[in-house]
């Protein structure tokens, strides 16, 4: 077995820049998806629903119920489309989806509102979309709980018995693009590795470089060290385009160390790198290194890092997976280091998990290309 | 056998080759088959927006057998969990700081005095605003425990007594789906994309490969003419495509339980048309790409926006205006409303035209414009 050369190393390298520079789209592409991603998930991704296109079934038709009305109206979160003669009109409105929530009040409502006697008022939700008819209802709650309180109980001193008092930390307007693009890093880092990494091992054996390969004297090391320092550079110009993006488009807050930042972005890209590279050796077609790539890589670290879904709430099974996942560790240390400004004190253990993910991915992929040409 | 311009014989051949390749590669078949499985089954699991038994630390500065019971309220509600209690105010910051609590609440000293007197006592609420979609919905949750264990404890609506309240009672009622699970949502959304996925993915991989093998070239001079060439390839998708539909369908049913209510038939025929869709973009990504990571690149930067914009993991409606606009462009939108119309509210024809009829337009242009291009960059 021939010594380590890092001239040969270095030739590698050369070669695979090469490969990438010739490849214009794939190269275009390498720079272009990680702003895409950015930008799209940024300005598309909100959980702030307002204006839910809304129905009014009114059969007491008096000023309280045109109040009640009024306080949906004026909330912000309900737009009143139509306003509805009969009961019939409701079915066909929700099944076209024309409306989300229909309110009904009865006729006896004032009725019941003189008398002070609890007054019901029907709420129907389309639920199909369990995540907005969850908060519309919220809403809908706290508008009538007001109501009551300010223009039911009005004349009789009814103290508020307790206040809360909401302070929210790291991220204090609830903006969704602070949540979003800090953790976008490491899924980016996953689908970099899986479109440019995986493909570069199997492409060379389907067109029959991979023999030339072989009869050269280089060692697989070089082979895969030469092959990932490309894709490292690439990597990090990604990591700080997404970081200037997120600062400077989105306003996104960087609190913690930037050399951490780095140091792990680093430790978490030579990880996904090896991963791809594992991939491509061992799948040897492109079609299935793809395929392979999406399943592996790009689906887990969009789904089980806590990228979007909260991985507290899933299934105990699928907490478990995600702890393979390397996705999830790099998601809590970017939000940490943007959003929290904490370091290596508490972030440890992700670190740990990352350091290990970087073995592994890397011993994975020389493992895998070694049993190839012996 | 010639009929409508094509010769049935050879298109039946390539066909068969075609087929005859899949088969020669069980490892790719195998993934054919599995992948939309495996995908809908994670998806089906992880895409869930309810918050179940979040992790809180509890601050009790009063101790009292009124603040203990505001803390087994917390809990008993399901969307929360004490997971520590702090002893000093130190101990909240440490423990969003570690992320081993989303939420802290602090119960201040004297709050049974305060609450049995009538004067309004403050609890404080800390939430870590990083996940800020579970933090919006566990700060809505944890104000509306607080605030109706106060109205309950003050002494106003005891003296009222068990007759209720005064005031406005809602009673909501969740059509269609009335435990609000976002599974119910979502399942049905996982199939449209799957299903994309797997027409981009074998029309455009299909017809690179031969491109890069140059095997593409020994068609070309084969006496096939281009249609058939095209329907050769494309046929097989969509019976693949097909028999991917009838699997992940069983599975959403049978599985995840998820209501069927409307006709098997609708949704047949719209996957049948959405997948035309589909494998038409496939073509036309093949067209433009010279080798398989092209393609897989190109196919990349048009499904994920693709994605994003249908309306599959945030309701359009909730966009800014602009992006409601491109999303009227994405195919995915419409088959994903087409089958939670049929799935969740038996929704037919006369509701789901308009989704049919711009996926059917649609699907018509981009495999017309698919077929020009095929020519004139392979012939």
């Amino acid at each position: 077995m021939p010594r380590l050369s890092l001239k040969r190393l270095w030739a590698m390298a050369r070669k695979e820049a090469l490969h990438i520079g010739r490849d214009k789209r794939s190269l275009a592409m390498a720079f272009a998806v990680p702003a895409a991603m950015v930008l799209l998930f940024g300005y598309v991704i909100t959980f702030d629903i307002n204006d839910i296109p809304t129905a009014v079934l009114d059969q007491s038709q008096t000023s309280q119920s045109r109040n009640l009305v009024d306080a949906f109206r004026s909330s912000g979160y309900f737009r009143i489309t139509r306003q509805l003669a009969s009961d019939a009109e409701i079915s066909p409105l929700l099944t076209r989806g024309a409306v989300r929530m229909v309110l009904v009040i009865p006729p006896d409502f004032a009725k019941h509102l003189a008398a002070a006697e609890p007054a019901p008022v029907q709420c129907l939700v389309d639920g199909g979309d369990a995540n907005t008819a969850s908060i519309a209802i919220n809403y809908a709650q706290a508008i009538v709980t007001s109501y009551s309180a300010t223009a039911v109980l009005k004349g009789r001193a009814l103290p508020v018995p307790v206040q809360v008092e909401s302070r929210v930390w790291y991220n204090e307007d609830l903006k969704s693009s602070n949540m979003i693009v800090p953790g976008l890093m490491a899924t980016i880092m996953m689908i970099l590795s899986a479109l440019l990494t995986s493909l570069t091992i199997a492409r060379e054996w389907e067109r029959g470089t991979m023999e030339q390969l072989a009869a050269t004297p280089v060692h697989r090391l070089e082979v895969i060290f030469g092959k990932l320092l490309p894709y490292l550079g690439i990597g990090f110009v990604d990591i700080v385009l997404v970081a200037v993006v997120g600062g400077v488009v989105f306003a996104v807050p960087f609190r913690g160390s930037a050399l951490f930042l780095v140091v792990t972005a680093m430790l978490f890209l030579v990880g996904a790198q090896g991963l791809g590279m594992f991939i491509s050796a061992a799948a040897k077609s492109q079609f299935l290194a793809t395929q392979l790539a999406m399943l592996a890589t790009m689906l887990p670290s969009l789904l089980l890092s806590g990228l979007i879904f909260d991985l507290a709430s899933m299934p105990t099974a699928l907490q478990l997976i995600s702890l393979a996942v390397p996705a999830r560790y790099f998601v809590v240390v970017l939000r940490g280091i943007f959003l929290k400004g904490v370091g290596l004190r508490v972030l440890w253990g992700q670190a740990l998990g990352m350091l290990v993910f970087a073995a592994a991915g890397l011993t994975l992929a020389v493992r895998a290309f070694r049993k190839e040409i012996a | 056998m010639k009929f409508g311009g094509l010769d049935w014989g050879r298109l039946l051949e390539l066909m068969r080759k075609e087929l005859r390749q899949t088969r020669r590669d069980p490892q790719a078949l195998r993934l054919v088959l599995a992948a939309p499985i495996i995908q809908l089954i994670v998806f089906g699991y992880a895409v869930n927006t309810d918050i179940r038994r979040a992790a809180v630390i509890l601050f009790d500065r009063d101790h009292t057998t009124v603040s203990r019971e505001l803390g087994q309220t917390l809990a008993a509600s399901g969307y929360f969990r004490i997971a520590e209690t702090a002893e000093r105010a130190q101990d909240l910051v440490e423990s969003l700081d570690h992320g081993r609590a989303i939420l802290g609440v602090e119960i201040p000293r004297g709050f049974e005095g305060d609450l049995a007197a009538g004067t309004p006592a403050t609890v404080q609420v800390l939430v870590d605003g990083t996940m800020s979609n579970t933090a919006t919905v566990a700060q809505a949750y944890a104000s509306q425990i607080i605030l109706k264990f106060g109205q309950a404890h003050s002494p106003v609506a005891q003296a009222l007594g068990r007759a209720g309240a005064p005031g406005v009672d809602l009673r909501v009622r969740s059509w269609y789906n009335p435990n609000l699970e976002s599974r119910v949502y979502n399942v049905p959304g996982v199939m449209g994309s799957v299903m994309m996925l797997m027409s981009l993915l074998l029309t455009s991989l299909a017809v690179v490969r031969e491109r890069e093998l140059g095997t593409l070239e020994q068609l070309m001079v084969s006496p096939l003419t281009p249609a058939e060439l095209i329907l050769g390839k494309t046929v097989p998708v969509v019976g693949i495509a097909l028999v991917d539909l009838t699997l992940i369908a069983s599975v959403a049913i049978l599985w995840f339980g998820i209501p069927m209510r409307g006709s098997f038939v609708l949704l047949f025929f719209a996957s049948l048309v959405y997948i035309v869709c589909g494998l038409g973009i496939g073509l036309l990504i093949s067209t433009v790409s010279a080798t398989t990571q092209e393609a897989f690149m190109t196919m990349f930067m048009f499904f994920l926006p693709a994605m994003i914009f249908s309306g599959f993991f945030f309701p359009i409606a909730n966009m800014p205006t602009v992006f409601q606009f491109v999303s009227l462009l994405d195919p995915i939108r419409y088959y994903l409303a087409t089958v939670r119309g049929i799935f969740l509210k038996g929704a037919g024809l006369t509701v789901l035209w308009p989704q049919l009829a711009a996926l059917a337009v649609m699907g018509g242009l981009i495999l017309w414009l698919a077929s020009t291009r095929f020519r004139k960059t392979s012939v």
